[in-house]
């Protein structure tokens, strides 16, 4: 699966591989969704990320919006060029 | 992202080849009028519309080249260029490219190669030459003809709110923000996700995203407004002007009307907003009123055709084909059971399925006129060729066959009217001095005739030289050395494969040339082909097609214990062969049919069945083309719906059978192939028989 997930002490380690589209966001969403709260902190690696599009901007935007009523705080490690293109495209800073 | 829209790409090519095929009828229609609004009108939206997909789905190459035919058909549309024979060739050939375009771009994934590139810069200079004519003149053209549209860049406030199917009708949010891009500068955006639900209801496939834009472009309101055309119905849009001077009311919605009379454009009522009602959240309730005869407006002409795949299509026939045997045996076992209320409710399902089947028939009959208007490129392109002026006349464009024999008549009606221009039509000197007018004409027609649909292509050129086809027939051993077949024969030998390669036969050659192949084509489709010539008059080339493939109206009759079919469109009458006129007509071959002469095959002789004879016979009138002959047989059963069953290989070689069918009590019955059987009969007659039965027969 494209999510990569583990535990560091407090921290979760969360890599997406591959696309981040609408042909992935339903699963991503039912692997990470339930994980958040699990760990105060979340470490978000999007570096691997192929391609993006408005399904999984609106992933990204779930999770962000979720995880701090959840109690988990995000932190993100890394960037592809692609999810870096369309945070611009839509003026966001995740 | 291109894998993400995929199928909506594939929709997009199929769209953007009928966008095309229009764009190439309407140029057609322009070089023959060119004060023809309309179909200036029609030409500019078909390069619209493609460039406007194409830039949705990434297409670069096709939205830049597409781009500069759109403006210079704009320029043609505000009047400010002129409709020339120069300007329509290279819209004619930018079509052409642009058809490369999707292919290769599009279809392929692939870029163009070298010739192709160079052939777009050389399409470019051409069409660059009639962007620049008139510089001062084109922006007031524009103003007048679309008060929206202005001549320096303005501020817009956009509003987008996308609906939850958005993502699962395969679109994504952000290729129209990227394809809002081309169209000038975004300010300012706001994401929102005010409208994601609780995490609960949360679905990642359904779509919640809005955005505001500050948009700063050139282009006008319609233009603005088409970028969301593919969305349109999912969504809510408001398109604003913000940079205007705040109009003297108290509303903040001025609605402007101007753009709703340009069909294709401005779906969204227009309206001024003050500045600071920019800011005030807009609810649904207010756009909805705006949305609503804007979105019906848009799929008037969309929403009356349904794409289905032509397999669903023909497993739907195909099940309706069983439907109608298992039918046929429900109410040929309801008469058995003597139970009357049965029998009536089994003839009303019976009378349904009819209609079903009818229902379902004509879902695959389409208009020949498609074809047929496909050539008139082809008829322009082929005599500019070759020098002559060649006018197509096309009649009966709406006479409706089968999808798939449409398909299939399309190369071989290309054939002949390639031979008919080629080698038919003369060139304007010989057709001077043969007393012609110099321009030739070539008539496509289709009628239906008898069950079947003939297509007729004639040509007022030199028409055939008899004398030179019979030559060569004999010298090929095609006729026997003493024969003297009639015209028609000699003009039909052309279809035979020994023409085919017609060999420094001049004023014949090429009128030979894949003939056989073209015949060969149509009898596939259980269908014939003659030709009729008048040397000097010119030449009718006439087609006849089954009108569909699958089911036809059979007339049962019965031999001894066996019963076959005979298709009831051809059918004419059914007579009662007296036990006098039996013995009379069984010696002469032939009966009176008041005062006609009409042939007469036993087919209990043709198709050896023993036993005697029923003592009452009966004739079966019927007709094919211009055959007529009477079958002999000794019940008449009625009609019958029939499922055509194609016979096993093994049966291949039979003649006088096309196929089989399964009556409702199970047993089999064959269906008479008549035109052969006709055929057979007129050959035994041409040579055997007394000239005035030849005369009857012929005709």
């Amino acid at each position: 699966m494209p999510l990569l997930y583990e535990t560091q002490d407090d921290t979760a380690q969360v890599q997406i591989d591959g696309e981040l589209t609408i042909y992935t966001a339903a699963d991503l969403a039912a692997q990470w969704l339930p994980r958040l709260g699990a760990t105060p902190r979340m470490a978000l690696d999007l570096s691997q990320i192929t391609e993006m599009d408005g399904a999984g901007l609106q992933l990204l935007l779930m999770v962000q919006r979720e995880a701090p009523k959840a109690g988990t705080r995000l932190e993100i490690t890394g960037q592809s060029k692609a999810v870096t293109e369309t945070l611009a495209l839509c003026n966001l800073v995740v | 992202m291109s894998i993400n829209l995929d199928q909506a790409q594939q929709t997009f090519i199929v769209e953007a080849r009928e966008q095309l095929q229009a764009m190439e009828e309407s140029l057609l229609q322009l070089e023959s009028d060119p004060g023809d609004d309309d179909a200036i009108g029609a030409i500019f939206r078909a390069a619209h519309t493609i460039k406007g997909s194409a830039g949705l789905f990434g297409l670069e190459p096709i939205v830049s080249f597409t781009h500069i035919v759109e403006d210079v058909l704009d320029r043609l549309r505000n009047g400010s260029v002129e409709v020339d024979a120069g300007l329509i060739a290279v819209l004619l050939k930018s079509s052409d490219h642009m058809l490369e375009l999707i292919n290769v771009v599009a279809n392929q994934g692939a870029k163009l190669a070298p010739p192709a590139l160079a052939r777009e810069m050389e399409l470019c200079q051409i069409l660059q030459e009639y962007q620049t004519p008139s510089p001062v003149q084109a922006p007031k053209a524009a103003e007048a003809s679309d008060p929206q549209a202005p001549a320096e860049t303005r501020l817009w406030h956009i509003v987008l709110r996308f609906g939850p199917e958005v993502f699962r009708n395969g679109m994504d949010p952000l290729s129209f923000l990227r394809y809002l891009q081309t169209l000038g500068e975004i300010i300012h955006i706001t994401t929102l996700t005010d409208a994601m639900p609780s995490a609960e209801t949360w679905d990642a496939e359904s779509c919640y995203l809005g955005f505001d834009i500050e948009f700063s472009s050139a282009a006008g309101h319609g233009a603005i407004n088409e970028v969301f055309d593919f969305v349109r119905e999912d969504c809510q849009i408001q398109i604003v002007a913000i940079d205007d001077p705040v109009p003297p009311m108290n509303t903040g919605l001025v609605a402007t009307f101007q753009e709703q009379d340009d069909p294709n454009t401005a779906m969204v009522t227009t309206g001024q907003l003050m500045p600071d009602q920019r800011s005030a959240a807009r609810m649904p309730a207010q756009v909805t009123p705006d949305k609503q005869p804007a979105t019906s407006d848009g799929k008037a002409k969309d929403g009356a055709y349904v794409r289905v795949n032509a397999d669903k299509l023909d497993e739907l026939i195909n099940l309706v084909g069983e439907l109608v045997i298992a039918s046929a045996g429900a109410s040929l076992l309801a008469r058995h059971c003597n139970d009357d209320s049965l029998q009536e409710s089994t003839s009303t399902v019976s009378g349904l399925v009819e209609e079903i089947l009818d229902g379902a028939l004509r879902l695959r009959m389409i208009p020949i006129g498609e074809t047929f208007n496909r050539f008139r490129r082809v008829v322009r392109d082929v005599s500019q060729e070759l020098g002559k002026d060649i006018d197509l006349i096309i009649s009966g464009a709406e006479t409706e066959l089968d999808k798939t024999v449409v398909e299939k008549i399309g190369d071989p009606l290309m054939h002949l009217l390639r031979n008919a221009m080629d080698h038919g039509i003369e060139t304007a000197e010989a057709r001077l001095a043969a007393g012609k007018p110099a321009k030739g004409h070539l008539h496509l027609n289709a009628y239906h005739d008898s069950g079947s649909i003939v297509l007729e292509i004639a040509d007022d050129g030199a028409g055939l030289n008899r004398d030179r086809i019979l030559e060569k027939a004999q010298e090929r051993g095609l006729v026997a050395p003493g024969a003297s077949p009639s015209d028609q024969e000699i003009y039909n030998l052309i279809f035979e494969p020994g023409f085919s390669t017609a060999q420094a036969v001049t004023n014949l050659s090429g009128r030979g040339v894949g003939m056989d192949v073209v015949k060969r084509n149509i009898t596939l489709l259980r269908g014939t082909v003659d030709l009729d010539s008048q040397p000097g008059q010119g030449t009718v080339v006439r087609i006849r097609l089954p009108l569909t493939l699958a089911i036809i109206n059979g007339f049962l009759v019965g031999i001894g214990q066996s019963t076959y079919v005979i298709p009831l469109d051809m059918v004419q009458e059914c007579i009662e062969l007296s036990e006098d006129d039996g013995v009379c007509s069984r010696e002469q071959g032939y009966l009176d049919l008041r005062g006609e002469v009409l042939p007469l095959v036993y087919l209990r002789d043709h198709f050896n069945h023993e036993g005697p004879a029923s003592r009452r016979q009966n004739v079966v009138v019927v007709r094919y083309a211009e055959l007529k002959a009477g079958l002999v047989v000794d019940d008449l059963l009625g009609e019958f719906q029939t499922v055509i069953k194609p016979l096993g290989k093994l049966f291949g070689a039979l003649r006088g059978i096309s196929g089989s069918t399964i009556l409702g009590s199970g047993a089999v019955a064959l269906i008479l192939d008549v035109p052969a059987l006709l055929t057979q009969i007129a050959q035994t007659d041409n040579r055997y028989t007394t000239p005035p039965l030849q005369q009857a027969t012929v005709r």
